[in-house]
């Protein structure tokens, strides 16, 4: 499978490790992935790292995934929605995906994403976890 | 000179676990005769998606959340592992961007079998008692390597400790250190190899014994302390007798080792095994207590540290930060199949 070229998972390292979002000094709108440009028309972003608990809103249990994905099925995909509002999906892991349910208190963890075969880069980046074993 | 020691601590244990019984199960041994050998109950286990350098993020996250401390006043890292995912490129350079430290930092990556997290902590304390750094950092990180079928993968587990020294807002006052190390080749790992090997009966007597009570006796002695000084001892726990033994050599009571040690439930972490232990301890002390510190790494050696709590403690207990104690009963146990896959030990295309 093709990876995300070296240079562009540098470029993203603030997001991937960190949840670093862009907030607008006008409006106070919060954008993750980064932007520019606030919808309000500023181009007056500041760097701001999202808070690491939230709760899962949805999730779904994927028997069918990527290439790189095909050891760790079956992969659990979810919406979270961390403390402030803001909205980011990831991997779940550390759970069983039949005890996972909406509400669930869950955290930011920091994992391996996508290990470029035996001799590339290890791609690390923020997964989420439930706070409590389920 | 105002205090120096450790301002925090943070500490880290993947979920999933592994019992000695169905290790046992697979290679033929008896349960029962490897639980009487080891004192090694179950161990951790990484998830397939955790590494050293997971696992080190995670414990300085919690140790950085506990002190309250601004990633950005920390001015050295240093990483003790026998767990690189790279054979070159650093964990400690991974660290400065995850946990969102400056780039002017001393960072590196510290090789010393068990003990090389501990030698981190000398060197922080160094650069801070200097006055090069304000804070420093050193991380004990393992997901540690036993060959299938052999002793070692009873206890050879995944986990991690950091502590975060400084002088400002110190739990823990460093009081003492000392270092007893000679050229004992009773565990090694050579270039390219997957799993150690290791001297059989050998670690014991001049490899563990030797450095261990040569360091904590050495520094007893040059300081003038006597075992009825500490409330707590701390050593590294290669299996849970080790360190049981090498408290009675030394005649320290049972009852101020058990609380430090972890190996039990979780087996040998490495370089996080004594600093498991002390974090463990760390999250009960009270102030006024006095915890004694010897890690061992094979190679050989032992740094002893002795270290009185402050009144700060309380505050950091109640940082809500994970416990090494609720990290010990948050557990998804798994067989033997699914411990291969997660320690990526079957092998694949990639």
């Amino acid at each position: 499978m093709k990876h995300e070229s070296v240079p562009i998972y540098w470029r993203n390292i603030p997001q991937y490790y960190r949840l670093v979002a862009k907030r607008c000094k006008k409006c106070g709108t919060i954008y993750f992935p980064p932007v520019a440009k606030c919808k309000c028309g500023s181009v007056e972003l500041e760097d701001y790292e999202l808070p690491r608990e939230g709760r899962l809103l949805e999730y779904t249990v994927l028997y069918q995934v990527g290439t790189d994905f095909l050891k760790q099925k079956p992969l659990v995909l979810g919406l979270v929605e961390l403390d402030g509002g803001v909205k980011v999906s990831g991997q779940i892991v550390d759970a069983r995906p039949e005890r996972l349910k909406p509400g669930v208190k869950v955290e930011v963890v920091f994992r391996r994403v996508v290990v470029d075969g035996k001799h590339g880069l290890v791609m690390y980046g923020y997964k989420f976890r439930p706070v409590e074993r389920l | 000179m105002s205090k120096l020691g450790v301002v925090s601590w943070g500490a880290y244990i993947p979920r999933y676990r592994i019992r000695t019984e169905e290790v046992s199960r697979i290679w033929g041994d008896d349960p029962l005769r490897i639980v009487d050998m080891y004192l090694v109950d179950e161990k951790s286990v990484e998830g397939i998606d955790e590494d050293a350098v997971t696992i080190a993020v995670e414990a300085a996250r919690r140790a950085i959340r506990r002190g309250g401390i601004d990633p950005r006043r920390i001015g050295a890292v240093y990483v003790g592992t026998e767990s690189k995912p790279y054979a070159v490129k650093p964990i400690s350079s991974i660290l400065i961007d995850a946990l969102g430290l400056t780039n002017n930092v001393f960072a590196v990556d510290m090789e010393f079998a068990c003990k090389a997290g501990s030698d981190g902590l000398v060197a922080a304390i160094g650069l801070v008692e200097a006055g090069r750094v304000e804070y420093g950092m050193t991380v004990g990180t393992d997901t540690s390597q036993g060959e299938p079928g052999e002793h070692l993968e009873y206890s050879a587990s995944s986990g991690g400790v950091a502590l975060i020294v400084g002088k400002d807002g110190v739990a823990a006052e460093l009081e003492a250190m000392y270092a007893f190390v000679s050229d004992t080749p009773d565990f090694w790992r050579r270039e390219g190899s997957p799993y150690p090997m290791h001297g059989e009966g050998f670690t014991g007597e001049p490899a563990y014994f030797r450095h261990v009570i040569g360091a904590a006796k050495g520094l007893m002695e040059k300081y003038g302390y006597k075992p009825s000084d500490f409330t707590y001892v701390v050593f590294h726990q290669p299996n849970g007798r080790f360190p049981v033994r090498a408290a009675s050599m030394l005649n320290i009571p049972l009852d101020k080792v058990k609380p430090g040690i972890v190996v039990t439930h979780i087996g040998n972490t490495y370089n996080a095994s004594a600093l498991m232990g002390f974090a463990k301890v760390l999250d009960i002390a009270k102030p006024g207590d006095k915890i004694l510190l010897v890690p061992f790494g094979s190679g050989a050696g032992s740094n002893a540290f002795v270290f009185t709590v402050t009144d700060v403690v309380k505050d950091r207990q109640k940082a809500g930060v994970p416990t090494v104690e609720e990290m010990l009963q948050d557990k998804i146990l798994v067989d033997y199949a699914q411990y291969l896959k997660m320690r990526k030990m079957i092998k694949l295309f990639e």
